[in-house]
């Protein structure tokens, strides 16, 4: 039987979800908005909504005194890097840990996961002394390797839930029909996985795109992706909320992009299994 | 060539012996059904011999060759699942190509195999087509092309059919006879339905608790049943067991005279079931308890009525107290 909702229950409900979604989306446009003001139209008390005079120079002033476009780059190449080489290394580990389990597996992925608890500031000291002594700091490669580090728990982890519904008799029919453990891997885990594979790939050049803990921390201006570039604006001379907020908006605008395209593929991902 | 011989075999999962120890001999060319109840270790030993689970002891020797440590695509078996384990993302063509592309075959000659294979199964107009848009005896049927294609020394068959309706079953059942006369080739079938057993066995293995009861053909199970548990698996409906002294007699539905007028023992009818060409009579007899008959279809007993049982004395199996065969 299906449950009787009342009308004015209807309105209450819907009015409570427009709000929460409203409030949480506030922020952004907001940011968007401050981005068109002039610096004194940004702090002006009362704050005014839309009616101000609209401009493009923060856009412009922010593009000559900073190369976004190099920024951009060095986003995009730690961003797709840390996730791509976060893959190869957590399809063959999920797979293990999903179709050959062993009595510490679970342990194993505890572990890894309770490596995400600690405060990322604990191990700041060691990492930047490895990298300035390997000479890493302020380098691209050495981003992409720390960005996949601290990822790969959550690459694994959504990996091995995809993999755990895949059928292990597909697998050892593979093997009956004599595919090698590459092949097998290759040829019908990996396409049976797509959407699993696709979705943690997303989610995680989304998180690696608004990494600012590390990226701060580790670049200087050679290797600085976008997040270096919006924190150049909080600078000691003063704050100027208009520019910061262009810098804001020209930072996450590709990845809101890219996830306003791919959000279908991101929740049917992160509901995948939740209903069979 | 297909001989498969299995010495000693054992297989221990963390503390459960799975199966204690197992000696087997199966012949090139012949059909062997495993039979048994839920658990007791068919499948297991099935998998054993098709090299997805590693032995614990002895050793598994396919075609003369000591192939216990062997990978499963090293032993030239094809194995056909419940599941079927189709490749869902793959059409029928691929899928049934899939073996062959493995052994590195060319292209051309993929092509001719798949093709010949989709006529012997009838699924020349499904190839291009996903498994998910096949019925079920059709993906049964691809499983089984993509087995026949690579030519192995046997066939597994690990409870193929139960997925199936009855009606499909019963199809599906004839073909893989039908197959396994065509090809000649060794076929090892797990089955817990002992009518699957007995219609399309060579040789049946009855497997309880992971020991072989026994070993023989559907008759000669049928007929000379080695213990009880083997007496009371085969056949349907099951054999009635009368206590005697410390004895216990097997008298099967179907060698039991029925009258209404009289016989040797006197019950009343709890259940009928009419199935037209039989009648089973569910009786509850005076002094022994609940015993079934089977009556022709014509016989006219309900639910209630007094009914008289005999015994065919010539047919009658005894075991003594251990539960062996006399």
């Amino acid at each position: 039987m299906a449950r009787r909702i009342t009308t004015q229950r209807k309105v209450i409900v819907t009015a409570v979800a427009w709000t929460i979604g409203i409030v949480l989306f506030f922020p952004i446009l907001w940011t968007f908005l401050t981005s068109f003001k002039s610096e004194a139209d940004a702090i002006a008390s009362p704050p005014q909504f839309l009616f101000f005079h609209w401009t493009t120079e923060n856009y412009l002033e922010v593009q000559s005194r900073s190369n976004y476009f190099s920024h951009f780059l060095n986003s995009v190449i730690i961003s797709f890097g840390s996730t791509l080489l976060g893959l190869i290394i957590a399809v063959p580990s999920a797979w293990a840990m999903a179709f050959s389990p062993t009595k510490r597996t679970k342990d194993v992925l505890m572990w890894m996961l309770s490596t995400k608890m600690m405060p990322a500031v604990g191990a700041l000291i060691p990492i930047y002394l490895l990298f300035r002594n390997t000479g890493l700091l302020d380098s691209r490669i050495g981003l992409v390797v720390v960005l996949m580090l601290i990822n790969l728990p959550i690459i694994i982890w959504m990996l091995y839930t995809y993999f755990k519904e895949i059928p292990g008799e597909i697998l050892e029919a593979a093997r009956m029909d004599g595919a090698s453990l590459s092949k097998e891997i290759i040829y019908v885990l990996t396409p049976m996985a797509v959407p699993g594979i696709a979705s943690t790939l997303l989610l995680n050049i989304i998180l690696s795109w608004n990494e600012a803990f590390w990226t701060l921390n580790l670049t200087a201006s050679k290797a600085a992706p976008l997040t270096t570039f919006i924190a150049s604006y909080s600078s000691p001379e003063g704050l100027f909320y208009a520019k910061l907020s262009a810098a804001s908006t020209m930072a996450i605008a590709p990845i809101l992009i890219l996830g306003w395209f791919s959000q279908k593929q991101l929740v049917r991902g992160l509901t995948f299994g939740a209903v069979k | 060539m297909g001989s498969i011989t299995l010495q000693k075999v054992s297989k221990v999962f963390g503390e459960a012996k799975v199966i204690p120890s197992i000696d087997l001999e199966i012949k090139d060319g012949e059909f062997v059904v495993f039979v048994g109840p839920s658990g007791c270790g068919k499948s297991t030993l099935l998998r054993l011999i098709a090299g997805l689970e590693d032995v614990s002891g002895g050793k598994i020797v396919i075609d003369g060759k000591d192939a216990t440590e062997s990978a499963p695509s090293e032993r030239r078996l094809a194995m056909v699942f419940q599941s079927y384990a189709l490749y869902p993302h793959m059409s029928v063509r691929s899928n049934i190509a899939f073996p062959l592309k493995m052994a590195g075959m060319a292209k051309p000659e993929i092509d001719k195999k798949v093709a010949d294979a989709a006529r012997v199964l009838n699924l020349t107009d499904y190839l291009d087509r996903k498994p998910r848009a096949l019925s079920g005896g059709q993906r049964q049927r691809v499983a089984i092309g993509r087995a026949i294609v690579r030519q192995p020394s046997a066939f597994l068959f690990d409870e193929p059919l139960s997925n199936l309706d009855a009606a499909l079953r019963v199809n599906m059942r004839l073909e893989i006879s039908e197959l396994h006369q065509q090809l000649k080739t060794t076929m090892i079938y797990v089955t817990h339905d002992q009518v699957e057993a007995m219609t399309m066995a060579d040789k049946i293995v009855v497997l309880n608790r992971g020991n072989i009861e026994q070993v023989g053909s559907p008759m000669e199970l049928y007929s000379k049943p080695r213990n009880l548990f083997v007496a009371g698996f085969i056949g349907s409906p099951k054999m009635n067991f009368v206590p005697q002294g410390s004895q216990t007699l097997g008298v099967r539905p179907e060698h039991i005279q029925l009258s209404m007028e009289s016989g040797e023992w006197k019950g009343k009818v709890v259940v009928a079931e009419h199935l037209g060409s039989d009648t089973f009579l569910h009786v509850n007899v005076e002094g022994i308890g609940q015993m079934t008959a089977r009556g022709d279809g014509s016989f006219p007993a309900k639910a209630g009525d007094t009914v008289y049982l005999t015994a065919d004395k010539a047919r009658i199996h005894r075991f003594n107290e251990q539960g062996l065969a006399i």
